[in-house]
């Protein structure tokens, strides 16, 4: 493609899909305009709804403070694209170039970005997910759902799983006045991805606001009364919620089903892809003409010892899709890698969390401003003698010197003195994450080789 | 070079355009004169030592104040009042910034300042109607002055009837901030001085009459609060409420002066602005960029050496960080002389970064953006009756002492 006019005849009259409706689908469309794409673009998108906006779902949505049908994505440009809505890609055919609809038609492309994202992992008896009043939460159908079912006021709500999205959830029923129970499978909410001693805090919160919290324990069957309405929960330790509403919030699975058999490196862990967003096939080669970007995207890191990482960002989604929309229509010498700092923010119980780096790498933690007391406070997390990560509890304006700091890989602990280092932050402590094979709901980050063999790997959460 | 670059930025004579001095300190993005202050002056360096938690706002982690040319009138400001907010660290700075919010901004107020709007529009018209000769007026003392001490006195909650007298009081507390070579320093000392003594007792008073009888207004509910921060002591709240005024006066004066003066040497931006008020959105964040009131932060110091561009800062000396230079930094904005509020992409400096970052920028934003529409639309035809102005003494807040216009009339 050096110089041969073939990429000038792809901006001009080449056809690109988009699958996947959302976040990074978007904006990798709005990028392919902004740099000149004036061939056809198709966006494919397994929800009828136009691309909106998920951080309010769990948060402002059920609350009552905005309606979850008014969430959509502010548009930075028109993108004059073909829209399948409501109509899931089911199937890839790599040589020939299509792309398969549940509809049965197909669409061919001479460049295809992958942008499926995640769903929310469901209860894993049917049966038992089926009874009224059991929830994900996950689109925008089902915060409409469940906030419509919460303005109900129920007697009491539980939440399976206290990750972050199980945590907010928690914090919104708590703000609305509702009897919330958590159970949570580790030993303290946000464990998986912050650790222990950041739980710990997460605890205190959620009790605090009157959150009736049980860690260490795992949900085991849900009961419906004679109408198919769940009525109780049962806990391994032997004891019974009375409850109206259930939400699971269990992770996230990737959506890469619908590639299986094609031939690309896709697998229950993501698509694995290069610091560029090219694919990957099973062989280990990279496409040029396949792309992946967003939560369902997995790649190296070069800060991160080259680990692929995938991420469940926001940021990251937004950043990554423009990046995969570049390349795709660039020179290989124009192309450039993605190589943001992973960050991430969450709103519960009053308190604003927002991380930089790869907390969950990390094996230590130092309390580097304020106190765990107050709810108040920067951890920072060293992974053999170096900064990897950080999170903020209240004090997010802080950030941005920590984020230099794991760019920099700075010396871990941090030898200097800060303005608010207090007794807390003398010294360094075991970080406290999970054993990472006794699986929990999953840190929101995940890291690891690739190997396509793992596409059979299946997860289920013990019972 | 004969002066030293740092004494050519204070000297009064480079007060009308320092921008070409602020090229020359780029050059040397950490400069360093013998005793004098660490100068920061490129965009990513002061970005990110206001991000710096090895960074103090507290005087007291100043190993010395000799040789920093503004230590002194911070000092005797100080012999009267407990620092405000601004020059305190973290954990008292959170604590007090945060009880300070709640009645000001989100989560617990998110409509506290947009539901200022009429009220500012209604002493934006009332001023402007009271213009009387629009063949030569002075903007600074009949408009930009006046605007924001009424602004402050609603939202702090200062009856009407009491607004003249905190008029000269603050008049009086922001000319002493701007020392005037020909006046008598003892005199001057003296009369600002008297001026804060009686507007500390003044809102004493005024503090323990919202205790008694607490409204909807700032002040008594700070009096009032009773958080999980505790409560404000009376000295906490006369200093808070101190800096308030100042802080929110001082700011908004010259972001209204230099907005006029900008718009009036580009005549296509304010026949735009005329034309569509909207454009006073991006036309007052370009102006922050471009000429902001506060061109320099100068009470930091460093709690440890940190290296910045392979210069190391000792523990305890004097930084001072030049936002204006850093907003015309061209590593950072692309044609930064140019002024235009077409501008993508405007991170600008111009109320600061980090945990000190502008608390009252979403009024200040708000209160130039009607005010500068306003003038915009209603006065006729305006020039400039002198280019450049007459400037304030101080090189820190920079703005023109007078703005001298005309215009054929005043629009209803």
């Amino acid at each position: 493609m050096l110089g041969d006019g073939s990429l000038e005849r792809l901006k001009r009259e080449g056809r690109i899909v988009v699958v996947g409706a959302s976040l990074a689908g978007l904006r990798a469309a709005e990028t392919l305009r902004a740099e000149g794409f004036e061939g056809s673009l198709t966006m494919i998108g397994d929800e009828p709804h136009e691309p909106y906006d998920r951080p309010p779902l769990s948060k402002q949505v059920l609350l009552g403070r905005a309606a979850a049908d008014r969430t959509a994505l502010p548009r930075l440009r028109s993108v004059d694209a073909t829209w399948r809505l409501g109509v899931p890609a089911t199937g890839l055919d790599m040589a020939a170039g299509r792309v398969r609809l549940a509809d049965g038609d197909e669409v061919p492309y001479d460049r295809l970005l992958i942008a499926t994202g995640v769903r929310a992992r469901a209860w894993p008896r049917e049966a038992e997910a089926e009874l009224d009043g059991v929830f994900v939460l996950r689109t925008r159908d089902d915060s409409a759902a469940l906030a419509r079912r919460l303005e109900e006021g129920p007697k009491r709500v539980l939440v399976i799983g206290a990750g972050f999205t199980g945590s907010e959830i928690a914090s919104a029923c708590r703000e609305r006045g509702l009897a919330v129970t958590v159970a949570e499978r580790g030993a303290a909410p946000l464990v998986g991805a912050l650790g222990g001693v950041v739980g710990a805090v997460a605890a205190e919160m959620q009790r605090e606001h009157g959150v009736d919290l049980r860690c260490g324990v795992m949900v085991t069957a849900l009961e419906g009364d004679a109408s198919g309405r769940v009525r109780a929960a049962h806990l391994s330790d032997g004891s019974t919620v009375e409850t109206d509403i259930v939400i699971v919030s269990l992770g996230a699975i990737r959506n890469t089903e619908w590639l299986a058999g094609s031939g690309l490196g896709a697998g229950p862990r993501g698509i694995a892809c290069d610091a560029g967003c090219r694919a990957f096939d099973i062989r280990g080669i990279v496409t040029d003409d396949i792309y992946a970007a967003g939560d369902v995207a997995r790649s190296p890191h070069p800060l991160f010892g080259y680990q692929f990482l995938s991420l469940e960002h926001w940021g990251n989604a937004a950043s990554q899709a423009r990046i995969a929309a570049h390349n795709m229509i660039s020179e290989s010498t124009d192309r450039i890698p993605h190589m943001e700092v992973p960050a991430f923010w969450s709103s519960q119980f009053g308190v604003n969390i927002k991380s930089v780096g790869v907390p969950s790498l990390g094996t230590e933690v130092l309390i580097s401003q304020g106190a765990l007391r107050d709810h108040r406070f920067i951890g920072v997390y060293g992974y053999q003698g170096r900064v990897i990560g950080a999170v903020a509890f209240d004090q997010a304006r802080w950030l941005p010197f920590y984020q230099e700091l794991i760019e920099t890989t700075a010396a871990f602990p941090p030898p200097f003195p800060t303005v608010d280092r207090r007794s807390d932050g003398q010294r360094p402590v075991d970080a406290d994450f999970p054993d990472p094979s006794v699986p929990t709901h999953g840190p929101t980050v995940t890291l690891g080789g690739y190997s396509p063999a793992d596409r059979r790997m299946t997860f289920t959460p013990a019972h | 070079m004969t002066q030293s670059l740092l004494h050519q930025i204070l000297d009064y004579a480079n007060r009308a355009n320092p921008y070409p001095l602020y090229e020359e300190l780029r050059k040397r993005p950490v400069h360093h004169d013998d005793g004098g202050p660490y100068v920061v002056s490129t965009y990513y360096e002061i970005r990110s030592l206001l991000h710096d938690p090895r960074i103090s706002s507290d005087v007291r982690n100043l190993a010395s104040t000799a040789g920093d040319p503004l230590a002194e009138p911070a000092q005797e400001e100080e012999s009267t009042l407990p620092p405000g907010f601004l020059r305190l660290d973290p954990p008292e700075h959170d604590r007090l910034r945060r009880m300070t919010n709640r009645p000001f901004g989100p989560p617990h107020s998110p409509h506290r300042v947009d539901g200022m709007r009429g009220e500012l529009r209604d002493i934006v018209s009332g001023l402007i109607d009271g213009i009387g000769d629009p063949g030569r007026m002075d903007l600074v003392e009949q408009f930009s002055y006046p605007f924001p001490v009424t602004v402050i006195c609603r939202l702090l909650g200062v009856p009407r009837e009491d607004e003249s007298r905190f008029h000269t009081w603050a008049d009086t507390l922001a000319a002493s901030l701007d020392p005037d070579p020909d006046a008598d320093p003892t005199e001057r000392g003296k009369g600002a001085h008297d001026a804060r003594m009686q507007l500390g007792m003044y809102l004493a008073g005024l503090i323990e009459e919202r205790r008694r009888n607490p409204g909807d207004d700032m002040l008594s509910q700070l009096a009032t609060a009773t958080g999980e921060d505790g409560s404000m002591t009376t000295m906490e709240l006369l200093s808070t409420a101190a800096l308030l005024l100042i802080a929110g006066h001082e700011t908004t004066v010259n972001l209204i002066t230099n907005g006029m003066l900008t718009l009036l040497r580009h005549p296509d931006v304010l026949q735009r602005l005329r034309e569509d008020p909207q454009l006073a959105v991006p036309v007052v964040e370009e102006l922050l960029r471009f000429e902001p009131p506060v061109q320099l932060v100068p009470q930091r110091t460093t709690l440890a050496d940190i290296e910045v561009r392979g210069v190391t800062i000792p523990k305890g000396a004097s930084l001072w960080l030049v936002l204006a230079s850093g907003n015309r930094d061209p590593q950072r904005f692309e044609d930064p002389d140019r002024f235009d509020p077409d501008r993508r992409d405007n991170q600008h400096l111009g109320l600061g970064s980090g945990i000190h970052s502008c608390f009252g920028a979403p009024l200040a934003r708000l209160e130039a953006q009607l005010a500068l529409s306003e003038l915009a639309r209603r006065l006729e035809n305006p020039r400039l009756l002198e280019d450049p102005p007459p400037y304030r003494q101080n090189a820190v807040l920079r703005g023109p002492r007078h703005l001298h216009i005309s215009c054929d009339g005043i629009r209803p």
